[in-house]
């Protein structure tokens, strides 16, 4: 059974559907012993970084989550739930999760920035080079594209926490993770069938 | 690079699949739930959804259309027609869609592009404008008209500035409808297009004229569009989204391509 955090993330029903689509059990909760005694644990999300936070942090699921990472859980992070798992988000200024060091920052810092070229957000379908073998995106093949809505992107600190990237003016990371804790920028859910797979990947990912 | 977008529109009335000819004449052409699989399979990008049901009994048989498609169809889709309020547009982002679509009811009220974009965010809220050519004026310069009501009430209003005021409330998108192309098929209208997206700095989605894969190349490269919608050419199958994307790739133009399993 895979738990669904629930913190007024907008794309959370979309994460389930697509879930049930592919016959993988799951239950959405906003309670933190629920995500205590959660098997996997998927984090997604839609909206602003600061008030993703304050929603975490008021229903006490930062500290479940913080809990569950250091338990070993399997963990997927999907867009905003990409971004608050490092220490601070420009968007906000908001403090994160930190349970990666680093943060996410916001797009037009880049070398190769055009801002007269490129909009933000960076919103649509964009290719995905791994850069760094990982179970959850064992199937991607050279230039699979994944639908992306951000405007800010994550920067761990340590560049081996870093598995796959796509290009925006400049490169920049759009998988990353260590251990039990794996998140993506895009999103998987509305991805087609690329998307679902990594879904189904998680579910069947054997730490 | 994002690539650039093929989104097809259906038109929905009682929960058939229509399509509108100059707004007159509609005719059901089947089931939007099965064309949107359908089109996914395919490989589209994106779909919208109009409802152009009048009747307030049709808009619950519209939810449970939004919320089948979002049951079997793993792309991003907007809904748009007959929201005028943030509830409305909040019905419709709970049965599954990404983005509103508001029309009509933004021109006569504008605050709701601005309080859709506040509660959902700017992403979510996609402007979509009717427009029609006119003899420039001191009050139309462009000569670009936003109409309303299926193209039946010009609005006195430039289609040139309602978008950069749409930006400004908040729009994240802009879908810009010719009614003089729209149905037809002999290509997008490339200067209202390119006028529009040289204006605003969110994406543009040319809409209205789409007949062959060489007018997307047109409105995507000359039109400075970021996406095309095409509907008759997908629905009545003179073309499949891939023989669209194989074309405008073989003309340098970056699509995302499915790829066969295996």
């Amino acid at each position: 059974m895979i738990t669904l955090v629930d913190y007024k993330a907008g794309n959370l029903t979309s994460v389930r559907r697509a879930l049930t689509h592919l016959g993988i059990p799951c239950q959405i909760t906003a309670d933190p012993e629920q995500v205590r005694r959660a098997d996997k644990i998927i984090f997604p999300g839609v909206g602003a970084a600061g008030a993703a936070m304050s929603v975490l942090r008021e229903r006490g699921l930062d500290s479940a989550l913080k809990e569950s990472f250091a338990a070993g859980k399997p963990i997927l992070g999907i867009c905003i739930g990409c971004q608050i798992i490092l220490e601070h988000s420009e968007e906000d200024d908001a403090a994160c999760l930190g349970l990666l060091d680093g943060k996410t920052i916001r797009f037009g810092r880049g070398a190769g920035w055009h801002p007269a070229l490129l909009k933000i957000p960076h919103m649509g379908w964009n290719a995905v080079t791994v850069t760094q073998p990982h179970p959850l995106l064992s199937h991607l093949r050279p230039d699979d594209e994944f639908y992306f809505v951000h405007s800010y992107y994550p920067q761990p600190a340590d560049p081996g926490q870093i598995y796959a990237t796509s290009d925006y003016g400049g490169e920049f990371p759009v998988a990353i993770g260590r251990d039990n804790l794996f998140a993506v920028q895009f999103h998987t859910e509305k991805s087609g069938v690329v998307g679902l797979k990594v879904l189904e990947n998680f579910a069947n990912w054997q730490l | 690079m994002l690539s650039k977008r093929i989104i097809s529109c259906l038109d929905v009335r009682d929960g058939k699949l229509a399509k509108s000819v100059k707004f007159v004449d509609t005719q059901d052409i089947g089931d939007p739930v099965e064309k949107a699989r359908e089109y996914y399979e395919q490989g589209l990008d994106e779909l919208v959804f109009y409802d152009i049901t009048a009747s307030s009994e049709a808009r619950g048989i519209m939810l449970d259309v939004v919320s089948r498609v979002a049951e079997q169809v793993f792309i991003p889709f907007s809904v748009g027609g007959g929201l005028r309020t943030v509830d409305d547009c909040s019905r419709v982002l709970l049965a599954g869609a990404e983005k509103v679509n508001v029309n009509s009811a933004a021109v006569k009220n504008p605050g709701l592009i601005a309080e859709a974009s506040k509660a959902f965010g700017a992403q979510a809220v996609v402007l979509s404008m009717d427009v029609l050519r006119v003899p420039k004026s001191p009050q139309i310069p462009s000569g670009y008209e936003v109409v309303i009501n299926g193209g039946r009430t010009p609005m006195g209003l430039d289609a040139i500035e309602w978008a950069k005021r749409g930006e400004e409330l908040g729009a994240g998108e802009m879908v810009v409808n010719s009614i003089d192309a729209d149905g037809t098929k002999v290509g997008y209208e490339l200067t209202l297009t390119r006028l529009i997206a040289e204006a605003v700095s969110v994406p543009v989605i040319a809409s209205g004229g789409g007949g062959k894969p060489e007018h997307l190349y047109d409105v995507l490269t000359e039109g400075k569009a970021d996406a095309a919608l095409v509907a008759s050419m997908l629905h009545y199958g003179e073309y499949t989204v891939g023989q669209i994307k194989e074309y405008l790739a073989g003309r340098g133009i970056k699509v995302r391509m499915i790829k066969d399993e295996g």
